[in-house]
């Protein structure tokens, strides 16, 4: 104690900092996920003041939501493609491969070829297999020639923007082709909701299920003797977590279904809308798929072999394949990863459209990467978070919305989304130079 | 001789391997006893590192046969190796830097709970062997790439230990580390040779291949100059065999 005292007269301008740190590695909170936090919360800010509040309007939360859908379940894959220190510049037009075959599917080849009649379920069953499997393969035989092979993955998928695109355009004779197939609208977001009960219910348990997981893997830390969180920091970060939820399900369970479509809807049925009758949105069904495949990608990340072997594959290749991992397997099935889920997001971009059209997915690759980037992904490897990828989706998806809101101009908007690509990644070299952190 | 009547651990016979048209290993045969540390000498471009490349599964060896406790092994990839209970300590500690201690010393034989990585047991096993290795060692949750050279190291050595190693192959233990952390080094040689395992060491300085080896093979070119018993003759024999790739007259007998 006294040579801690003695020390303080020159350790004294120094505390301020040492405080604050310990603060926020009492909480072991990632700083870069709090920055991208309050980039975001001031982005949500700024446009709610601008638009007099319509920004914030639950409408216009559900609609961002679900547009940043697919940009955001292929940035998670992307993460771990650009961990792996390779690229993808294919994924819009594998999505656009993908999309085609199965409006085909559903359109033509299946109602023909089996007989079905629209909406019958196995067209819907069949349409998403073959979607699925189609990516997949793809994505496979890109990993095959990037890790077998070992042509740079810059120049695989260079060449496979143009093949892919291409195919897709041979597969439709560059037609759009509508979605005959009512299931598959559901993929869509207004067209399928989960209404408030069941958004509800979701809400609650998934806030169980991130209780159960903080306190399960604390206790787990007691059981070696490991210093833990304080038990208000952990209840304070449980309770902004749960909160987080359950009021993003309330706000989209406020966002009602219009007069106009509520009749239609009733009437396909042959009904009439009772008097009084309302219904909410709630949680979309796509949106619903994103969180379930960034909370699989988020585990697959940091608690499974695949996943540890991704990391340190790119971290340090030869050390890997030192230690006996078979990193030319892992390029096939990270790639064949990316593809399964470029495949679903063509699933849900065109249930959104309600069609496949020639140019679907264009120019996607370029956001997707810059989501990844965004989010902290390093493209020197073995860098990267799931959810920053997702929040760096959600960041420019909400920039866009809100300057087209404000009456930005398209050219404009895009001019804003590059400058602040290269923002956020010169802020990280600035805090990573500051930090001391070399790598 | 002690050995003799003895099973060694490790016979290398004959091995050649070879880049393009060039020899890095030409006809070399080597062996190795339990207990016992055997050095390896020579220039740099000898063939040293690439001899054990051969053993560790990181090379293919293009001819020759490997046998391990008196059978034939088959050595294709360092997966292999490990199945021998063969561990490496690579000159370039082969450490994925974005990755903390346990997640390195763990890598590619990660303990599972419930089908996903258990990190706390890892970390604490971690702990438990460093406590006994280097017990200034604290940084269990940084990359390793804020580590500190001879922290590094220590986590090189202690993935090899951990494993319950029969044959530990180090090349240049102590390239990167003070005085201090070298004598470390040394200690732990020795503690692991009383345990009955079999060590080859690949090392520069001659002086700690004296102290620390029971025999030395020296290499030049590719080839094997010779194999001696480190107790039967001087620092200027072996240097002699390193800079001229002929061995001493009174041992040539």
């Amino acid at each position: 104690m006294s040579d801690i005292k003695d020390n303080s007269a020159a350790s004294s301008d120094m505390e301020p900092t040492l405080t604050k740190r310990s603060l926020l590695d009492t909480l072991e909170i990632d700083v870069r996920l709090l920055g991208m936090l309050a980039a975001f919360l001031a982005i949500v800010v700024i446009f709610t003041i601008w638009t007099g509040g319509v920004f914030i309007r639950p409408r216009n939360i559900f609609n961002i939501t679900v547009q940043t859908v697919p940009v955001a379940i292929m940035a998670c894959g992307m993460v771990f493609v650009i961990v792996m220190r390779h690229i993808d510049l294919s994924v819009g037009s594998l999505l656009a491969t993908c999309s085609a075959v199965m409006a085909m599917m559903q359109a033509y080849w299946l109602p023909s070829l089996f007989g079905l009649e629209y909406g019958n379920p196995f067209i819907l069953i069949l349409t998403i297999l073959i979607g699925l499997t189609v990516g997949t393969t793809m994505g496979a035989a890109t990993g095959w020639l990037v890790g077998y092979q070992l042509i740079p993955s810059f120049i695989v998928t260079l060449g496979g923007l143009f093949i892919w695109r291409n195919v897709n355009w041979f597969a439709t004779n560059g037609q759009s082709v509508s979605l005959r197939d009512p299931n598959l609208l559901m993929f869509g977001g207004t067209e399928g909701v989960l209404g408030a009960t069941a958004s509800y219910s979701v809400g609650i348990a998934a806030s169980i299920a991130a209780v159960y997981v903080i306190f399960a893997s604390r206790k787990n830390k007691l059981s070696h003797g490991f210093v833990v969180k304080p038990m208000w920091a952990e209840g304070a970060l449980t309770a902004i977590i749960v909160g987080t939820i359950m009021l993003f399900v309330h706000w989209l369970s406020l966002y009602e279904i219009p007069k106009g479509k509520l009749r239609r809807m009733f009437e396909a049925r042959g009904e009439v809308v009772p008097e009084g009758y309302t219904a909410v949105h709630g949680l979309p069904i796509s949106v619903l798929i994103l969180i379930l495949v960034a909370v699989v990608m988020t585990v697959v990340a940091s608690k499974t072999r695949f996943g540890r072997y991704i990391f340190a594959t790119g971290g340090n290749p030869d050390s890997a394949d030192l230690s006996g991992i078979n990193t030319r397997w892992l390029t096939v099935k990270v790639f064949a990863l990316m593809g399964f889920l470029c495949a679903l997001a063509a699933l849900i971009a065109q249930a959104r459209l309600q069609s496949h059209g020639n140019d679907i997915g264009m120019l996607e690759e370029l956001r997707v990467i810059a989501a990844a980037v965004i989010g902290g992904t390093a493209l020197a490897g073995g860098v990267g978070t799931i959810y920053g990828a997702v929040l760096g989706a959600l960041i420019m998806q909400s920039l866009q919305s809100g300057m087209a809101m404000v009456g930005v101009d398209t050219p404009f908007q895009n001019i804003v989304v590059g400058l602040v690509l290269i923002t956020a990644v010169w802020v990280d070299i600035i805090y990573r130079k500051r930090m001391g952190i070399t790598k | 001789m002690s050995n003799e009547g003895k099973t060694p651990l490790v016979e290398m016979r004959d091995i050649s391997i070879a880049f393009g048209g060039i020899k890095a290993v030409d006809h070399v045969t080597v062996d190795l006893y339990p207990g016992e540390v055997v050095g390896l000498l020579g220039h740099n471009g000898a063939g040293k590192t690439t001899l054990i490349k051969c053993l560790s599964g990181a090379y293919h060896k293009d001819a020759g046969e490997i046998h391990v406790n008196g059978e034939r092994a088959e050595i294709n990839n360092p997966r292999d190796a490990r199945d021998y209970n063969i561990e490496t300590i690579y000159q370039t500690l082969a450490l994925s830097d974005n990755l903390d201690a346990a997640s390195n010393l763990f890598l590619g034989r990660e303990l599972m709970r419930n089908g996903l990585v258990d990190d706390a047991k890892m970390e604490a096993e971690t702990r438990k062997i460093m406590g006994r290795l280097n017990p200034n060692f604290k940084k269990f949750n940084d990359p390793v790439s804020a580590l500190s050279g001879g922290q590094r190291q220590s986590v090189a050595i202690a993935r090899a230990v951990y494993f319950d190693a029969k044959i530990l192959i180090m090349d240049e233990p102590t390239a990167a580390l003070g005085p201090h952390e070298t004598q470390m080094v040394a200690d732990l040689i020795q503690e692991l040779k009383a345990q009955g395992i079999g060590i080859f060491l690949i090392d520069h300085d001659i002086h700690n291949v004296m102290q620390l080896c029971d025999r030395a093979n020296v290499m030049k070119n590719g080839k094997l100059v010779g194999t001696v018993n480190v107790n039967e003759v001087t620092d200027d024999d072996i240097l002699g065999m390193i800079i001229l790739g002929k061995k001493p007259e009174h041992l040539a007998a």
